[in-house]
């Protein structure tokens, strides 16, 4: 009996070392790729599901998708990979992330990967305004993928109870406070909500563009924290909850506030786009997506995740990785993607698609995030990004708990980030 | 001679897997983490360099940590002498003749069993404002809607709620451990003198418990430095950092700022407060502890 089991053993070993000599033999390539989750749901099947395509097609390459958390994890575990010297070759990372990437001499400008004529179009096939956050000394360092703007959400039967027209979202700021403080007259919800953890500055973002201002200069070292404009958006934001009564006052948690909507107690919600396929599948009610309402104009930034292919791995390996990124951002895929997510098509190629075409037909707020493209401005990115990031949090979060005023709270952070920014001059 | 050496061999043998493991993990990473505590975050551009103690001088210049220390040490505070209490309330009444005790012991120890980012989640929803549990127990008793967590002057204590939930369980355990080593014939005694319940709980079973309440004591206080896993999920530091504590802080450094030299320095001064903070705990409450 015993003898057996030990035959028995020694077959399942050698059949193993077999089967691994024969998957080394039959995948030529092998990639890890790290990538974020941000808004929850099922994005990991998708990511899977599209992974087993490329594989499929390419049957050489093997690629091992790994979900690494949120945008924070994502860049933290690929760092710590390229440390510890078996480093992924490829990783959809915050698109902002691409000075510290650079800081760190982590990854490589595509523009040195790409050699024909064909390939160096593709570069140029996207939204020229998701590229922004993925450029910089000339050189194309990130490939859109995971991309999104800041849409409003609203609740459509909720405006018809407060007597407002469910097909005319707010267009402006005056608007948005008018139409907020009906709602709040009549049903017991609160007119809006802008979410104010996590990811504070990117809301910030979309309320200075509408102030006619962008936070940085496209060399990532200098900030316009001070800008009247600015100071004049954060009074705004604070004066929704704290004047006007629109909108709960303090700080409100990004994790939750879909539920929020979902549960009605809030007409209107700012949120990634990245969300729009998970409310529609869990909303009860009528519900509408808008651009988000302008001040002196329109405006949003950009947000989400681009392909990054790191420095440290071999030129077969790049090669792949190339073709991996070129499928996963084909207009095909991208349709796919979109669709299934609600973040955006990358590129105009994708909405002519036949299956994006008669998605948005359906379903036409599909459609707002690509529109509100062509008012869209890059993402806060700067040198010393998570040190900035955190200085500007800090001070929109002071000013939302009531601690201190827009201007003090914005001089300060000002004069931290000239500071911390002065050495990249 | 031989037999000496022998011995010596012998002892090495020994003690080796407690020291590789211990040099690997603790000694060999604290001290490069000393000295790297004295260089520059070396990127592309600016490569790492000797500073001296720049990063030291930096410390007493970071208004962010000082308002971390400070939340800490009321963290430290509020979350050790409620649970402490906790512990030993509840350790007394499931140690008591009491009908479905067993019930009651796993529903005390069961928070303690709970991976802390779960248990994050659940109490993130507890604490939403208007949909939360908090929330409809207080609009129902009549109070106005409260965000807990999106409120500087909230947001603390409810962290520290949290903690001491999830803390009192496991304390409790040495609690029952200890309650249950104290020979049956003092209490037999102490009643036969006459004495109330309450006098022999406070001088006979809490002075016997002393020793259990110093290791509870400073295992609580390295805790109040160390657990800090729900910050990431409910509040990552905010709003304006009033719920940012010093751990918290330099995983921000180290990973979000990707400052590690800086983060560095900022541990090795936690290192040493927690040092000094656990001789001190030892001298003073060893003098005051009966051992048996």
């Amino acid at each position: 009996m015993f003898c057996y089991i030990k035959r028995l053993k020694k077959i399942i070993v050698s059949t193993l070392g077999v089967l691994l000599f024969f998957t080394t033999q039959l995948f030529g390539i092998e990639l890890n790729m790290y990538y974020p989750v941000a808004v929850g749901g099922s994005l990991t099947k998708i990511v899977d599901g599209m992974v087993d395509e490329f594989e499929k097609k390419n049957p050489d390459v093997k690629v091992n998708a790994i979900y690494a958390g949120n945008y924070n994890d994502a860049r933290i575990k690929a760092l710590a990979a390229l440390k510890s010297g078996k480093p992924a070759q490829l990783s959809v990372m915050f698109s902002i992330d691409i000075y510290e990437l650079i800081e760190q001499d982590a990854i490589v400008p595509f523009d040195d990967l790409v050699s024909t004529y064909e390939d160096k179009a593709w570069l140029y096939s996207f939204y020229p305004t998701l590229m922004q956050n993925g450029v910089t000394d000339g050189k194309v360092w990130g490939i859109p993928f995971q991309r999104s703007t800041i849409v409003m959400y609203y609740n459509k039967d909720m405006f018809r109870k407060a007597g407002l027209n469910p097909n005319k979202p707010p267009k402006d700021w005056d608007e948005l406070v008018s139409y907020g403080k009906k709602i709040v007259d009549s049903t017991s919800s609160w007119g809006v909500m802008i979410p104010s953890t996590g990811y504070p500055y990117w809301m910030f973002g979309a309320l200075t563009m509408q102030n006619d201002q962008v936070l940085m200069n496209g060399d990532g070292n200098k900030t316009y924290f001070d800008h009247p404009s600015v100071v004049g958006a954060l009074q705004y934001w604070h004066d929704l909850g704290n004047k006007h009564k629109v909108m709960p006052s303090g700080t409100i948690e990004w994790g939750t506030l879909r539920k929020n909507f979902l549960e009605g107690k809030t007409a209107m919600m700012w949120h990634s786009t990245g969300n729009l396929t998970t409310v529609k599948k869990n909303a009860k009610f009528d519900f509408g997506v808008a651009m988000l309402p302008a001040s002196k104009r329109r405006g949003t930034p950009t947000g989400g995740g681009n392909f990054y292919i790191f420095k440290n791995t071999s030129a077969a390996e790049k090669k792949a990785s190339l073709r991996l990124i070129k499928f996963m951002t084909s207009p095909e895929q991208a349709a796919h993607w979109s669709k299934s997510t609600g973040y955006m098509g990358v590129s105009p190629a994708s909405y002519q698609t036949s299956s994006l075409t008669n998605y948005v037909k359906t379903f036409p707020p599909a459609l707002v995030a690509r529109d509100q493209l062509k008012f869209a401005t890059a993402e806060l990115s700067t040198f010393q990004t998570g040190r900035v990031r955190k200085l500007l949090d800090d001070a929109i979060q002071s000013v939302l708990t009531g601690n201190n005023s827009p201007s003090s709270a914005l001089k300060k952070a000002q004069m931290s980030a000239d500071k911390l920014l002065k050495r990249y001059r | 001679m031989f037999k000496n050496n022998l011995h010596h061999i012998y002892a090495w043998l020994l003690l080796s897997p407690a020291l590789i493991l211990m040099g690997t993990f603790t000694h060999i990473p604290s001290i490069l983490t000393l000295i790297s505590s004295f260089f520059s975050t070396g990127t592309k551009k600016f490569p790492s360099k000797f500073v001296g103690i720049e990063n030291y001088e930096m410390i007493f210049d970071d208004p962010i940590f000082l308002e971390a220390v400070i939340n800490n040490i009321w963290y430290a505070i509020a979350t050790i002498v409620p649970s402490i209490i906790l512990a030993i309330l509840m350790a007394l009444i499931v140690d008591s003749k009491l009908s479905g005790r067993v019930l009651v012991r796993m529903a005390y120890f069961t928070p303690t069993i709970l991976p802390m980012i779960a248990v994050s989640n659940i109490w993130l929803f507890f604490y939403t404002p208007e949909i939360g549990l908090m929330d409809q127990i207080a609009t129902n008793l009549g109070f106005n809607s409260q965000n807990w967590l999106g409120d500087k002057d909230t947001v603390l204590n409810c962290i520290i709620l949290i903690t001491i939930w999830k803390e009192a369980g496991f304390f409790m355990i040495f609690y029952l451990a200890a309650l249950q080593n104290i020979p049956p014939e003092l209490k037999e005694a102490a009643f036969l003198e006459g004495s109330s319940k309450f006098y022999f709980f406070r001088r006979i079973t809490f002075p016997l418990l002393m020793p259990i309440t110093l290791f509870v004591l400073i295992n609580a206080t390295l805790n109040s430095f160390k657990l800090v896993d729900h910050l990431f999920i409910l509040t990552k530091g905010g709003p304006d950092n009033a719920s940012n504590l010093i751990l918290y802080y330099i995983y921000e450094t180290a990973f979000s700022f990707l400052d590690s030299s800086y983060a560095a320095t900022l541990t090795i001064f936690l290192l040493f407060a927690l040092a000094i903070i656990s001789i001190v705990q030892f001298m003073f409450f060893d003098k005051r502890t009966h051992y048996r």
